[in-house]
């Protein structure tokens, strides 16, 4: 297991993705599939049993969106104002249109303050700008400290989840990983000792960072104040540590009041892990002396995303994962599958609106079940989001081969009576006559797993015209 | 007593269940002749347009969708022999037609009742699996789902809860999507069977002599899946057990 499998997303250049042929390759190993699949059902039922320790669970979902709603419809007004109360509070803030953008800003800061070591706390926003690489190209040594980022940056892969980055991985792959590159004893996979070498590993790099990078969970517009959620408190000790503290966010992070946070704190934890809370929600309002922070705000396609009807919901997103926990997709064909920095049933709706033509699968990567909707702490309405970015997927013309004739010879059957009937009868009549071995062949994708259903000699309408009326 | 006119009910038989399954339909029939209801099945539409518009093709469907409102605006109640297919007509056709459609399980539940239906006297002895269509649970609202915080309440068991002898296979992961998903069934072969095969050994580990359901689409799948790996399990809509129609 020591292979390693090259997942780093590259935006713009790469092949469109095909979920479906890497999900068959995820599901190859039906074992590890299983595990995977039961390792996300887990979440979804810890989710469950936090939920149902909340009477008024429902109303909490109702505010949030309410809450997001109404700062996305406003967002310009609250962003000036979270830029003016962090100015006022000694904090520097920096606008950036794209994640090119972005990147030259955060390393222009460091050059600027001769930093060389960056410590990183969770953010998939520095996954979608491709931060990593780009620093590392100007000689930055980047160590991500959230031990799931740790173990997948270890191993050059990309987070497959937003919440759990290595979720994808048994502890023996991470024992070999340790094993490879912090000198863990061979096949050593306690958790316990794996912890232990992470832990002293990531300290040494903790104690000499010039500067560290966050993300940030939510920014209040009132008093400037950025909140920063983890389990592991890696944040928190970077920042403590380090003269320079970065924080990167979407624009579509900042949140009015300092009273709408509890809301807030009350379903994130809850949606993610199943947890009353996170172990740390660090708020930053101030250098303290000596230390200097800055903000990067970045759009990165967002504001396009804001401006499109029947989608801007999507950004009301406070990244909890629930949607991937509990997607039945998602969880048999694990997140690398989406081939996007947000895998999973947000990540169909978001990715799309970022490069129509790679990720035009995506939106395809659903049953439409709905159980994603239904568990969005902010009530996004993902399932027909999905239905309607797969009507501009093959209104773009990238429908998958074959279907816009299959579906428009479809639609002209099914809206003629005559022609249904007698089309009915023929395809009833060869699945009964031709060979069993014959038609499976001719069903394609439906018959490598499962049988056709056996036809019936009439339909239900040929039988109701020649039946006897009751009375 | 005040005197009213009785309902003016249609069935529909979508077009997988009209030339695939007869006998779902036919069942159905019989069971709301039975009960009393007078039931028409007029000539016209064959099809809401759902598959078509779910595979991304919305006005490839529209053809059918418009003869679905055209044959059904006369009626008061159409009901519908699949949970998706009336979904899909209730969010996408005109609101008149619109709202006047409902799913089976539900016209049953909220309009004949338990009492009438507990006084058909139906026996079943099974034990059975339930599953009940993604779209009739979060689309329609036949039970709760289980993501959400509400009282709990399930129509289709409290329905099948009506027949003698039948009793109800516990499931690890009551309401988990079975995988068909319409064109997704072809277009992500590999998840789709992985999912199917899936809940049927959730409900192989419940017991489970036979499954009922509110969708043939559904039981499509579940069916073909079952009947590649020679699984004895009997693929039942929700009609068929009412009516007394199998055994």
């Amino acid at each position: 297991m020591t292979a390693r499998r090259l997942t780093v997303i590259d935006h713009g250049r790469a092949a469109p993705v095909d979920h479906a042929a890497a999900a068959e390759r995820f599901i190859a190993d039906e074992e590890r599939t299983d595990w995977h699949d039961g390792a996300l059902w887990f979440l979804r039922q810890r989710r469950d049993a936090a939920v149902a320790m909340v009477p008024d669970w429902e109303s909490l979902r109702e505010n949030a969106s309410a809450i997001k709603e109404h700062a996305l419809s406003q967002l310009d007004t609250y962003l000036e104002q979270f830029e003016r109360s962090a100015i006022a509070n000694g904090v520097e803030v920096h606008w950036a249109r794209d994640a090119e953008e972005h990147n030259r800003i955060v390393y222009g800061i460091l050059e600027q303050r001769g930093a060389r070591r960056l410590v990183k706390s969770k953010s998939m926003l520095t996954e979608e700008c491709g931060l990593n690489r780009y620093l590392e190209a100007r000689g930055i040594e980047v160590v991500d400290s959230d031990l799931g980022e740790r173990i997948v940056q270890l191993r050059g892969e990309a987070p497959s989840h937003i919440v759990a980055p290595a979720i994808h991985l048994r502890r023996e792959d991470i024992g070999d990983t340790f094993h490879e590159h912090l000198g863990t004893e061979k096949g050593a996979s306690d958790p316990i000792v794996l912890v232990a070498a992470a832990r002293a590993h990531l300290r040494e790099r903790f104690l000499a960072a010039d500067a560290t990078l966050t993300g940030v969970n939510f920014a209040v517009a009132e008093t400037g104040v950025l909140v920063v959620v983890t389990n592991e408190g890696n944040a928190d000790l970077a920042m403590s540590l380090a003269p320079v503290h970065i924080a990167s966010m979407g624009i579509e992070k900042v949140i009015p009041r300092m009273a709408d946070l509890g809301v807030f704190l009350r379903v994130l934890a809850r949606s993610a892990t199943g947890q009353a809370s996170t172990v740390y929600a660090s708020h930053v309002r101030a250098p303290r002396s000596g230390q200097a922070i800055h903000v990067v705000l970045v759009d990165n396609g967002r504001s396009t995303q804001l401006g499109r009807t029947d989608f801007w919901r999507s950004l009301k997103c406070i990244r909890c994962g629930a949607c991937m926990n509990t997607c039945p997709v998602y969880r048999r064909s694990g997140g690398h599958s989406y081939g996007a920095t947000v895998p999973g049933p947000i990540g169909s709706v978001l990715t799309p609106g970022i490069d129509l033509k790679k990720y035009a699968a995506l939106p395809f990567a659903s049953t439409l079940c709905g159980s994603c909707t239904a568990v969005c702490p902010v009530k996004i309405d993902l399932d027909a989001q999905l239905y309607r970015w797969r009507q501009i997927v093959t209104k773009a013309g990238l429908a998958a081969p074959g279907t816009r004739v299959v579906m428009r010879m479809f639609g002209a059957v099914v809206s003629r009576p005559r022609w249904f009937e007698m089309i009915g009868a023929v395809v009833r009549g060869l699945l009964r006559a031709m060979p069993h071995r014959v038609m499976q062949k001719v069903a394609g994708p439906w018959s490598r797993a499962r049988e056709l259903p056996v036809a019936p000699a009439q339909s239900f309408r040929e039988w109701y015209r020649t039946r006897e009326t009751p009375s | 007593m005040i005197a009213f006119a009785p309902m003016k009910v249609a069935l529909f038989a979508p077009c997988f269940i009209d030339q695939l399954y007869p006998h779902v339909a036919m069942a159905a029939l019989q069971l709301l002749e039975r009960l009393g209801v007078t039931v028409a099945v007029p000539e016209g539409a064959v099809c809401c347009g759902q598959p078509a518009a779910n595979a991304g093709f919305e006005t490839d469907g529209d053809g059918a969708l418009a003869r679905f409102v055209s044959t059904f605006a006369a009626y008061e109640r159409v009901i519908v022999l699949s949970g998706s297919c009336a979904v899909h007509v209730r969010s996408h056709a005109t609101a008149d037609v619109a709202s006047r459609t409902t799913e089976l399980c539900t016209f049953l539940h909220d309009e004949i009742g338990l009492a009438a239906l507990a006084r058909l006297g139906t026996i079943f002895p099974r034990r059975v699996g339930v599953h009940i269509g993604c779209h009739a649970l979060r689309g329609l609202g036949v039970a709760r789902p289980s993501e959400l915080r509400a009282s709990p309440f399930d129509k289709v068991r409290a329905i099948l809860g009506t027949v003698r002898g039948l009793t109800i296979a516990d499931l690890a992961r009551a309401d988990e999507c079975c995988g068909f998903g319409g064109s997704f069934a072809v277009r992500e072969p590999a998840v789709s069977a992985k999912m199917g095969r899936d809940r049927l050994r959730d409900y192989q580990r419940g017991g489970a002599t036979a499954i009922v359901s509110t969708d043939m689409s559904c039981l499509m799948h579940l069916g073909g899946l079952a009947r590649r790996a020679q699984q004895e399990l009997p693929m039942l809509h929700v009609a068929e057990v009412l009516a007394g129609t199998t055994s």
